[in-house]
């Protein structure tokens, strides 16, 4: 899963029967510290997210499983609305002496 | 399946209800000599892993829902090990 922006939505009158009644979100993939990365994508909506939201999305036959036992014709879903990230930068690993394998080979 | 490091956890309300009682990591997939590869993604966590753990996670929604044990469910990538140590033959990677 990874982490969006949505920045709109998309509105389709001819579009398949399954589509019917499903928010279509435009989402904007977004880095750990928030910042634009990769083109946006068209994300089908099982959470009620709206503009402006930060939420997390899935891409794949599993973005269509939150709509079943309806199968919709979907690759892309937003499947949560974030409230907060914990976020800590990924340092360089550096193990201590004593840390080392004790282990010979 | 990817290596990575726990670099976060994200706290999410408005859900999926097979996401409920399941904590979402953001795991950064890392290259072999450690450095960061490409962005951090979100991964369920099969294994009580916590921040600054090195990790491996499957990146496909059968075994994501299997480790996780939420058939059917909008999960597709799952952290399912720790890596303790890896071995990189020289002349042959």
């Amino acid at each position: 899963m990874y982490l969006g922006r949505v920045t709109g939505c998309v509105w389709a009158t001819a579009k398949d029967p399954g589509l019917n009644g499903r928010k279509l979100l435009i989402v904007q993939p977004l880095t750990p510290d928030l910042r634009d990365t990769g083109k946006r994508v068209v994300c089908a909506d099982c959470t009620g997210a709206g503009a402006g939201e930060i939420v997390y999305w899935l891409r794949g036959k599993e973005a269509s499983f939150p709509f079943l036992p309806t199968e919709v014709p979907v690759d892309t879903a937003v499947v949560g609305i974030v409230d907060s990230i914990h976020f800590k930068p990924a340092e360089p690993c550096k193990p201590a002496e004593h840390a080392k394998p004790a282990r010979k080979r | 399946m990817l290596i990575g490091r726990v670099v976060g956890e994200l706290v999410s309300t408005q859900k999926h209800e097979s996401h409920q009682g399941r904590k979402a990591l953001l795991v950064q997939p890392l290259n072999l000599d450690g450095t960061n590869r490409g962005d951090a993604l979100i991964a369920f966590d099969a294994v009580d892993a916590g921040v600054g753990d090195r990790v491996l996670v499957v990146t496909e929604g059968f075994s994501a829902m299997t480790a996780v044990g939420r058939p059917q469910s909008p999960i597709d990538m799952a952290v399912i090990g720790f890596v303790d140590h890896i071995d990189v033959i020289p002349g042959v990677a």
